[in-house]
């Protein structure tokens, strides 16, 4: 049971996760879009929206900070490790309210507006129930276990174990004595990743930074063969009159 | 020097009826599809009105086009990269569906499927496209049509309110008596696009070849910043893609040289398509000269003569072939922007360059001669009503002109003069010599001029060259070449094209 749950389903979920981005990017570009609905709503995007995203950046940067930076290093940086476990707490804390608080007038938009709910495809509300479901486990974890109660060091276990994966030697041991919230927390986050190539959250590698450094114009030549002239309206027009003026046989 | 030619298009104002067949075929072949509800590429407002989007020429609240930053340099009005950047999880410019309109859709099958021996007629009910939802139906993109509901609206056009205050005060109570016109408006496919220039992803670009401007479907991501960067609003987004979506200059049909939808339906004929050769290297410093009224001038100067061998050279050189070089030469575009001097670009104090000029409509002046008891057929009558009934000069320089109101009362006099030339010459035999000084034209000027406008034959309005590719010119070289490939099978690349298709 260990094995199937902390080995075999996060490679499953990082299978998917390249292989769906690979399948979407080559086959629709199409549809690799944010998909915009801020013609249809903008009061209560233009507060959510950016709550959201900025949340959304704090708690990956948190999360890369957590899972893919062993202690050791922290400790060998020189950074005590009451001074880490405060930022981590505090900051995540807050970047974690910016994005509940984000996601809350996103999700109660989409109910809200009717022209909104209408242009909500069945994969928005399968992600929106998936985002949901991953943050309030997420601050489950830290406000129960860290903030209120006696707190757990998942930079001993979980990480260890995250980074294991990576490295292609999965101490699956180290998750089965983790606590209940986080080992959700942990399957639900490599079920997001393999989520994610299939919804809208392709738009996060599109991040336009080019953009920056672009010169403004973009000038492109046509590409493709040169199509023959079609015949001119009128030799069309007297084309079909006189075969509608002949006699039928 | 770097020569490139543009598709552009002129359209003459005064034979505009206001009948929106224009937009009506344009949304069949391009719009007609979910989504796109409530996007006209091709829309027909009454000027004065606030235009579809509400006020979009208000650019203090839309921040469309560009500006000059404090030390002279052209900038996007809604800031540069970084800003732009830093707004895109909400863009604070971005127009609402409400500023265009709730599209509505009608459930006609209520006329059919009502059971029969009803007492009433059954009466099919608007409902949104939107929402599914009945609705009631209170814009729309023609919804000011011939001056509709201008009595509560029409004094917030923001041309007006830009106007000198004495001559806005005089529109805003009298413009229903004094005059009214119709304004159809197409992207302009700017020679610097400032949607192109918005664009996050470069997913928008002008085409090397004939400068039409798209947006790439596979590579828009939805960031939707060029829809407010347009001052025109003339990029939509697409609400079930979520992409952005523009007038296309219909290109498939202009590769093949016919005229886009648009021009090909017009009732009053009266759109003009052809080429204008353009030097890209003068395309900023005419985009950023200081004073907004020197604007007008700056853009008809990135203009080259195609009669100058100069230029016909350095075309070549640059790789556009022959029959786009005689094409140019050619374009009644050309002949009205830069021999005749009739034709003003929309807004050009928004610097985009517009590609689609317009010849003024001469008929508010006229039906101002009327109102003040002069004569509208008599030239001289007509000339001081264009310089001391100012009202809609000052509203027409607005447009055309950035406010410059002898450039645009120039151009009236122009077709005054001509309306009053062709009047002596045709019913009295007579050459108004004082006329034809007066406007510093010959008189065989002034008749082709005439015959173009008036006229308006079908291939003299629109002078469009098939498509080519710089593949296809290599091809053609090497053909051309002892020993080369023959390309000169029907529709090839080496069969010369025929440029004098025509009807009329
Ligand atoms: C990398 C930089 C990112 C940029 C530039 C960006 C930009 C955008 C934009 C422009 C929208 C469309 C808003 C609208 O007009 O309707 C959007 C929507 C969205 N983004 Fe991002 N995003 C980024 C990263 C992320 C990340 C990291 C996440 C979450 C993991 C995320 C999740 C979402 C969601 C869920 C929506 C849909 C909001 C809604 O309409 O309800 N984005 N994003
Ligand atoms: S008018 Fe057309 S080309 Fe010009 S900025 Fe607007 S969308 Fe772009
Ligand atoms: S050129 Fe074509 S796409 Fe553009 S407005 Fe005209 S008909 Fe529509
Ligand atoms: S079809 Fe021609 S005349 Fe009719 S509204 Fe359009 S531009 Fe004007």
């Amino acid at each position: 049971m260990n094995t199937v749950i902390w080995i075999v389903l996060p490679y499953l979920c990082l299978a998917v996760f390249v292989g769906g981005h690979v399948w979407r990017w080559r086959r629709d570009q199409f549809g690799w879009t944010t998909h915009t609905s801020q013609l249809l709503e903008s009061r209560i995007l233009r507060l959510g929206s950016p709550l959201f995203h900025l949340g959304a950046f704090g708690v990956i940067g948190g999360h890369a900070m957590g899972l893919l930076v062993p202690a050791s290093v922290t400790a060998a940086v020189g950074i005590p490790e009451h001074l880490y476990h405060l930022t981590a707490v505090w900051g995540g804390t807050v970047a974690g309210v910016m994005l509940v608080a984000g996601l809350v007038l996103l999700i109660a938009r989409r109910f809200v507006n009717g022209r909104v709910l209408r242009t909500t495809t069945p994969m928005d509300k399968v992600l929106y129930v998936a985002l949901a479901a991953m943050v309030v486990l997420g601050m489950t974890a830290t406000v129960a276990v860290n903030l209120l109660g006696d707190g757990y060091d998942y930079r001993e276990t979980i990480a260890v174990w995250f980074r294991s994966v990576f490295w292609f030697s999965p101490r699956s041991d180290l998750m089965a004595g983790a606590p209940l919230v986080y080992q959700l927390h942990a399957i639900g986050g490599f079920l997001f990743l393999a989520l994610w190539p299939f919804t809208r959250l392709v738009h996060v590698w599109s991040a336009p930074l080019a953009y920056l450094w672009r010169p403004y114009v973009v000038y492109r030549a046509r590409r493709g063969s040169v199509p023959a002239a079609p015949p001119a309206p009128a030799a069309v027009r007297d084309a079909t009159t006189r075969r509608n003026v002949s006699p039928a046989s | 020097m770097r020569i490139r030619a543009q598709v552009a298009m002129v359209m003459n104002l005064d034979k505009c009826i206001g009948c929106h067949t224009c937009s009506v075929t344009c949304k069949q072949t391009w719009t007609n599809r979910e989504g796109t509800e409530y996007v006209w590429f091709n829309n027909v407002e009454t000027k004065p009105g606030i235009g579809y989007p509400k006020h979009y020429e208000d650019q203090d609240r839309w921040h469309g086009g560009w500006q000059l930053d404090g030390r002279g340099r052209l900038t996007l009005r809604s800031g540069g990269r970084l800003k732009r950047l830093t707004r895109i999880f909400a863009n604070p410019d971005l127009p609402s569906i409400d500023d265009y309109y709730e599209p509505a859709t009608f459930d006609k099958d209520i006329l059919v499927s009502a059971p029969g021996g009803l007492n009433d007629t059954p009466v099919k009910r608007p409902h949104s496209a939107l929402t599914g939802e009945p609705m009631a139906v209170e814009w729309g993109a023609n919804w000011e049509d011939g001056l509709g509901g201008a009595h509560e609206r029409a004094d917030r056009d923001p041309n007006i309110t830009r106007m000198p205050a004495e001559a806005a005060a005089k529109v805003r109570f009298e413009f229903e008596k004094t005059f009214m016109f119709h304004l159809p408006r197409i992207c302009e496919h700017c020679l610097n696009p400032a949607c192109v220039s918005a664009c996050p992803s470069g997913a928008m670009y002008k085409r090397e070849e004939d400068g039409i401007v798209l947006v790439d479907q596979n590579r828009c991501r939805g960031w939707r910043m060029c829809v407010s960067a347009c001052p025109y609003k003339k990029v939509y987004v697409n609400h079930a893609t979520g992409k952005a979506e523009k007038c296309t200059l219909c290109f498939p049909r202009i590769e093949a040289g016919q005229p886009t939808i648009c021009s090909e339906t017009c009732v009053g004929r009266l759109r003009y398509l052809g080429l204008v050769l353009y030097d890209e290297d003068a395309v900023l410093a005419a985009a950023s000269v200081r004073d907004e009224r020197d604007l007008l001038d700056a853009q008809r100067d990135v203009f080259c003569d195609p009669h100058d061998p100069a230029v016909r050279q350095a075309a070549r050189d640059a790789g556009m072939p022959e029959e786009w070089v005689e094409a140019a030469k050619r374009s009644p575009v050309w002949r009205l922007i830069s021999e005749y001097r009739i034709a003003l670009p929309l807004h050009p104090e928004y610097r985009t360059l517009p590609m689609v000029w317009y010849v003024p409509p001469l008929s508010p002046v006229l039906d101002a001669a009327g109102a003040a008891g002069r004569d509208d057929t008599d030239a001289d009558d007509v000339f001081h009503t264009i310089r001391d009934l100012r009202i809609p000069v000052e509203y027409l320089a607005e447009l055309f002109t950035a406010g410059d109101a002898d450039a645009a009362a120039g151009v009236l006099m122009k077709l005054a003069a001509m309306r009053s030339y062709m009047r002596a010459r045709t019913l009295d035999g007579t050459v108004a010599q004082d006329l034809l000084d007066s406007i510093g034209m010959t008189a065989e000027q002034v008749e082709s001029m005439y015959r173009l406008l008036a006229i308006a034959k079908y291939d003299e309005r629109y002078v469009i060259p098939t498509a080519y590719s710089k593949d296809a010119a290599a091809l053609e070289a090497q053909a051309a070449a002892p020993g080369g490939c023959s390309l000169d099978f029907e529709g090839g690349p080496g069969l010369p094209v025929d440029l004098t298709r025509g009807r009329s």
